[in-house]
């Protein structure tokens, strides 16, 4: 029983993640129906922004070394630059093209960061400590709970609730759910296009920037790659929510958690190696059940 | 307000080509606040295409918008939008996940309310139109009737010069027709604006308008207050067929 509710803990933590992530590319689908693949690539990017470049396993830490509010501030702050430049100079002016250019400029903005990490930083993996502190378990009614994942639930918990409150509250949060749903509609209105697209990138960037930070203290470990993992297990995520549902990606994120973590801890031992198989497998067979996700509206409810 | 100031929208000589279709083939009309201005014709005469046009949706080739002796015609429909042109859509199409009263905060913002002036305005244009339900609803739980009043309601948030609405009775049986036909005929003292109003139904046409253009073909056939329109011999021509001679039963 223990044994369940660990892992269940377990689950429930990678989900957060990778709703985190899922909200972040939703979001930005949402304005501009664009599936933002260099989202990996913002997560990848600041966790690198925390070491000094150098070529060496063990770097010097740059925004590593900062106070921690500062460090996070420094961190997210990166990220969000970096989802806007990529927006203004990759994203926005394909605005009006069709969704498969758009599609290509984002695996060639993801391939063209990648480049620049491995220029600057060299292809190695590095290992970097923070929030040590935060690898100690914490003992609850017999469950051991790893820091990391009480901060990692509690941080995406958080989040998903300011942006709630954003979404629903703010003019601009207002606005940006109506642009999700009818663009054309939403700047008849005089929603402002560009403020709006914006507003979502920067989200994307903020929640990107989190979620470097969680990866990091949870594996210590810069890789080039970090950010590709969890960016294809949130896609999938939007895609079984239901793509454009926010509410769906957040729920499709943690069903992909849950997914991988139950497999994970229950497939025999020789067929473990084949979890992320197992897992697409699952997602496609929920699409063949529904193929619009688990949120979406079935085609045209009333005529 | 309407007194003091009295605007303008004009469509001239206004040709639409699609390939060899001619939507709009040399169409003239014009209107001023406080007018109510019916549109008419059989389906595929162009009364949608005038309306895109009017709304910078589409831009006429050759042809000429004007708002208040401006030309504006080539205006995208946001700039359009904000220069004072409100319109609804043959479909209501709503904001599907946002509630009713979001869908009405959408257009006061755009013209620069602050969120809460955007929400009272919102709550009186509701109230206007007498929608009396859960303004806190998702609109894709509305009734059909209501979806469509929401939508008229939307387009008058923005507060237009000119309001162009498309076929807002299509769907409507005869008692929420009537209650359409209020609402209509209170908007230009209510908003001190002028109204475009396309619909098939002759008896919310007949009712409202102060004048009536008919289209057929892509050409105007006639304009003129209802009861010339309706004894015009043209009209009924292209209206009724062989069936001419018993004008009354149809309009
Ligand atoms: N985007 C378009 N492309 C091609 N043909 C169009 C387009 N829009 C309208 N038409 C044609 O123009 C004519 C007028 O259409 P429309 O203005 O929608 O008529 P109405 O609203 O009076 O029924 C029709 O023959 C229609 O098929
Ligand atoms: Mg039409």
């Amino acid at each position: 029983m223990t044994h369940f509710i660990q892992v269940l803990i377990d689950a429930v933590a990678i989900g957060s993640l990778y709703a985190l992530v899922a909200l972040a590319i939703g979001l930005v689908f949402g304005v501009m129906r664009l599936i933002n693949f260099a989202q990996g690539d913002y997560i990848t990017i600041g966790a690198y922004s925390l070491v000094v470049p150098s070529a060496a396993a063990t770097p010097a830490l740059m925004f590593g070394a900062l106070p921690w509010p500062a460090m996070i501030l420094c961190v997210i702050l990166t990220v969000v630059v970096l989802a806007l430049v990529t927006e203004r100079l990759a994203f926005r002016p394909l605005r009006n093209s069709d969704l498969t250019s758009l599609l290509i400029s984002s695996f060639a903005v993801s391939y063209f960061l990648q480049s620049l990490i491995l220029m600057v930083h060299g292809g190695r993996p590095k290992t970097v400590s923070i929030g040590d502190a935060l690898s100690r378990a914490v003992e609850i009614f017999g469950v051991r709970l790893p820091g990391v994942q009480l901060l990692t639930m509690v941080v995406a918990l958080t989040l998903l609730i300011v942006l709630v409150l954003f979404l629903k509250k703010t003019p601009i949060g207002i606005q940006l759910r109506a642009a999700a749903e009818d663009f054309q509609m939403a700047r008849l209105l005089g929603v402002p296009a560009n403020r709006v697209i914006a507003i979502a990138f920067a989200i994307s960037g903020i929640l990107g920037g989190t979620i470097s930070l969680l990866v990091i203290i949870q594996t210590g470990t810069l890789d080039i790659r970090m950010g590709l993992m969890p960016t294809i297990f949130a896609f999938f995520a939007t895609v079984i929510g239901g793509m454009g549902s926010l509410p769906g990606a957040v729920v499709g994120g943690y069903i992909m958690g849950i997914l991988s973590v139950l497999l994970q801890a229950y497939l025999p031992a020789e067929l473990r190696p084949f979890r992320d198989a197992g897992v697409f497998s699952i997602v496609i067979l929920i699409l063949l059940v529904r193929p619009q996700g688990i949120f979406a509206k079935t085609a045209k409810e009333r005529v | 307000m309407s007194e003091s100031r009295k605007e303008k929208l004009e469509a001239i000589d206004v040709h639409v080509h699609f390939g060899g279709v001619k939507a709009l083939n040399g169409v003239n009309l014009s209107l001023q606040s406080g007018d109510i201005l019916g549109l008419i014709g059989p389906n595929g005469a162009g009364k949608t295409t005038m309306v895109n046009v009017l709304s910078g949706f589409q831009m006429p080739h050759p042809g000429t918008v004007k708002l208040n002796g401006e030309n504006v015609s080539n205006l995208s429909a946001r700039k359009m939008a904000r220069a004072g042109i409100g319109r609804s859509f043959q479909s209501a199409r709503l904001f599907p996940k946002l509630t009713v009263l979001e869908n009405l905060v959408i257009p006061g913002l755009g013209i620069g309310l602050s969120r809460r002036a955007a929400t009272s305005q919102a709550r009186d244009i509701l109230d206007w139109i007498g929608y009396r339900e859960d303004p806190d609803r998702q609109c894709d739980s509305l009734p059909y009737s209501d979806e469509r009043r929401i939508s008229i309601a939307r387009a008058l948030a923005l507060r237009p010069s000119f309001a162009l609405l498309d076929e807002p009775a299509s769907g409507m049986n005869e008692q929420e027709c009537d209650r359409l036909m209020q609402i209509i005929t209170r908007i230009p003292q209510e908003f001190g604006c002028g109204v475009v109003l396309i619909e098939h139904n002759m008896h919310v046409i007949m009712g409202v308008c102060h004048r009536i253009h008919v289209l057929d073909g892509g050409k105007s056939l006639a304009e003129g207050t209802p009861d010339e329109v309706k004894k015009d011999p043209k009209v009924l021509r292209a209206y009724l067929g062989e069936q001419a001679s018993r004008p009354e039963a149809v309009i």
